[in-house]
């Protein structure tokens, strides 16, 4: 499904990473670890399409992503450092303009509930710069539950949250990938998720 | 026989090429720079309306003439570089823009100093002094961007998009000129009745001309050298070189 | 979609109206600033009206475009609109339309009153009117360019003029010369055509440029 041939990324001067390769099959988790600056946002970036890597292919299907364009992006999910929610909109605003931007236009009755289920419940109207950090995670981690796509790529899912809701991330991506989604993640969290697969990406 | 040409692309490859034509360039420059002139203002017959004044064309035509030429072949180059990836192309691209800038200042700054004794002003709005005056805002916006990026490949193509965004802005920021300034035509003098020129004036120009191209290429030569060394310093082949140099 | 980006743009424009009405207040401050400047002879103000309030416009959507990706490009939207299946093109036009509705819209309706500070007639207040209508959406299209092209980079409000102010000049050049040209006596229809064939063009044409810069600005 997801392969990667012989990745490198250069930042600058310096070559981040080189000879990357891996392959992901569906309902298989790839954990992308290594030390700060060893390049696994930017990887996760290239998974995504946004940046280009300096030599090597990723493919998606059998297909270079480069040509895939919108079609791969139906099939894609990432959640990034950044949170992308708007601080001056409320949770069910930023839900639902989050979801149609992705392709699955959500009504507002549908976000209340999948807010409720994140643990937003009562604060669903309240503009997102007054929520903590660990909820407006939540907010950002809520598209996850609308999306009907195949790959998550989620950097950092895990940062900021308290154990209640790393134990609903948990369920979440193990549901995700019963149902034969795919999982590229980065996270410097002990975190132990069943999956038919668990590959390890280690970055130097 | 199929030539390679992709062995040029090579910044490698191109380093050395280019410190090889850099002396012909320059030496061409010089020689066509000193014939021109001599023509220009030794040879070529005073004109009977401006007096001597008028021979700073030989240096404000080309001069003008480089600046739109350069602006063309920045965008082409700087196209290619987007299109096809090619580091090379972007890097010329990059050279060109202050020899096209210089010429464009160049061409002002002439224009100007023939404008006083021809209109006694140093500054006419005339439309094609305008247009020249815009060109020099393009490069400087080329230029500036370029500088504000730290990231190489970054500049490079956005470097590519505002040159493209100004070639398609070209034509018609020159029609809306023109236009703009017939609607004002008392304010300024119109330049497109010029005299019949002269034979050995054409002569002068061309050879001038010619002088401005050689310059031009040994400048971007020159500094795309400088460009290249300075992008692949940490490469094996710079650092074989500065081993060569210090040996 | 077009219309999704639009009202999210407008929505955020509600929750921060004060950036709303600071383009508004420079654009009526810069107007104001001339007569002070050139000494308030009528006559010749009416006949530098027309520039006069062209030029403030353009500074005015210029100085309003570092905001049409940067909060987005903090925030990290901005990311998820170049990983969205829908066409790029027109989440970008669909940014460019907001930006013109948010500072656009309030400059035209704003520049018949400053006009009669001017004293201009009431034919060329409505001349005045129309071509800013015609030529404001015009410099939001070719403002977003240069605004995804100087995305994060120091500086970026400075350099963002030296890209875009050069561009503008023909929609200067025609916006301000319909009305002198109805002043004169003289038909504006060539002006206002030429305005609209420049609208189409930059429909066409800058979305695309600004989509291909937003993605090289993220890479």
């Amino acid at each position: 499904m997801l392969r990667g041939n012989d990745l490198v990324c250069v930042r600058g001067d310096r070559r981040l990473f080189e000879d990357v390769n891996f392959f992901l099959d569906a309902g298989g988790i790839m954990r992308v670890s290594g030390p700060n600056g060893s390049g696994k946002t930017s990887l996760l970036r290239m998974l995504c399409g946004l940046s280009l890597p300096a030599h090597g292919e990723i493919s998606w299907r059998g297909t270079a992503i480069r040509s895939l364009g919108g079609e791969y992006y139906n099939e894609v999910t990432y959640l990034g450092h950044l949170a992308g929610v708007k601080d001056e909109l409320t949770a069910i605003e930023n839900l639902r303009i989050s979801s149609a931007l992705a392709g699955a236009e959500i009504g507002e009755d549908k976000a209340r509930e999948v807010l409720q289920y994140v643990g937003l419940g009562g604060r669903e109207l309240l503009p997102v710069k007054v929520l903590s950090q660990g909820q407006k995670k939540r907010v950002a981690l809520a598209r996850l539950l609308v999306s009907s796509t195949a790959l998550w790529i989620l950097d950092e899912p895990l940062v900021a949250l308290d154990t209640s809701a790393i134990k609903m991330i948990k369920d979440l991506l193990e549901q995700h990938l019963a149902q034969g989604g795919m999982v590229v993640m980065t996270t410097h969290q002990e975190i132990d998720i069943a999956a038919a697969t668990i590959q390890q990406l280690q970055l130097a | 026989m199929a030539i390679n040409w992709f062995k040029y692309s090579s910044p490698a490859t191109y380093y050395s090429l280019a410190g090889k034509l850099i002396p012909i360039f320059t030496v061409a420059a010089v020689l066509l720079a000193i014939a021109g002139l001599y023509i220009g203002f030794f040879v070529a017959p005073t004109d009977f309306q401006q007096g001597e004044a008028y021979r700073i064309i030989f240096i404000h035509v080309p001069a003008a003439w480089m600046s739109m030429f350069l602006y063309l072949v920045m965008a082409f180059w700087a196209a290619i570089g987007l299109a096809f990836n090619t580091r090379l192309s972007s890097m010329i691209a990059t050279a060109i823009a202050p020899t096209g800038a210089m010429f464009t200042f160049l061409a002002l700054w002439t224009g100007s100093l023939w404008g006083k004794p021809m209109w006694g002003t140093w500054w006419v709005w005339d439309a094609r002094l305008t247009s020249e005056l815009i060109l020099l805002f393009l490069y400087i916006g080329f230029m500036s961007l370029q500088a504000a990026i730290d990231d190489p490949r970054r500049a490079d193509k956005a470097g590519a998009v505002i040159a493209l965004v100004g070639v398609v802005n070209i034509p018609i920021i020159y029609f809306s000129v023109n236009w703009w300034n017939t609607l004002h035509q008392g304010a300024s003098v119109s330049l497109t009745q010029s005299p019949k020129m002269a034979s050995t004036m054409l002569l002068g120009m061309i050879i001038m001309s010619l002088a401005c191209w050689m310059y031009a290429i040994a400048m971007t030569l020159i500094r795309s050298r400088v460009i290249i060394l300075e992008r692949e310093r940490h490469t094996a082949w710079v650092a074989e070189l500065h081993e060569k140099e210090a040996a | 979609m077009l219309l999704w980006i639009i009202q999210r743009d407008l929505l955020l424009a509600m929750r921060r109206q004060s950036d709303v009405l600071t383009t508004l207040f420079f654009f009526i401050i810069v107007v104001s600033l001339f007569p002070l400047s050139v000494g308030p002879e009528m006559n010749m103000l009416r006949t530098m009206a027309p520039g006069i309030v062209w030029v403030a416009a353009l500074l005015a959507s210029m100085l309003s475009l570092g905001r049409m990706f940067s909060s987005d490009y903090l925030d990290g939207t901005l990311e998820q609109m170049l990983l969205s299946p829908h066409s790029l093109f027109l989440l970008v036009l669909g940014k460019a339309l907001a930006h013109w509705l948010v500072t656009g819209v309030p400059l035209v309706l704003m520049a018949p009153i400053l006009g009669i500070q001017y004293d201009l007639p009431a034919d060329a207040l409505f001349v005045l009117t129309a071509s800013l209508l015609l030529g404001t959406p015009i410099l939001s299209l070719i403002g977003a360019i240069g605004a995804a092209l100087t995305l994060g980079l120091r500086g970026g409000g400075v350099l963002v003029s030296l890209l875009v102010l050069p561009l503008y000049i023909p929609v200067l050049i025609f916006g301000s010369g319909a009305v002198e040209a109805s002043s004169a006596g003289l038909g504006y229809g060539a002006h206002f055509s030429l305005l609209g064939a420049f609208l189409l063009v930059a429909v066409a044409f800058s979305p695309w440029a600004t989509a291909s810069s937003l993605r090289i600005s993220m890479e």
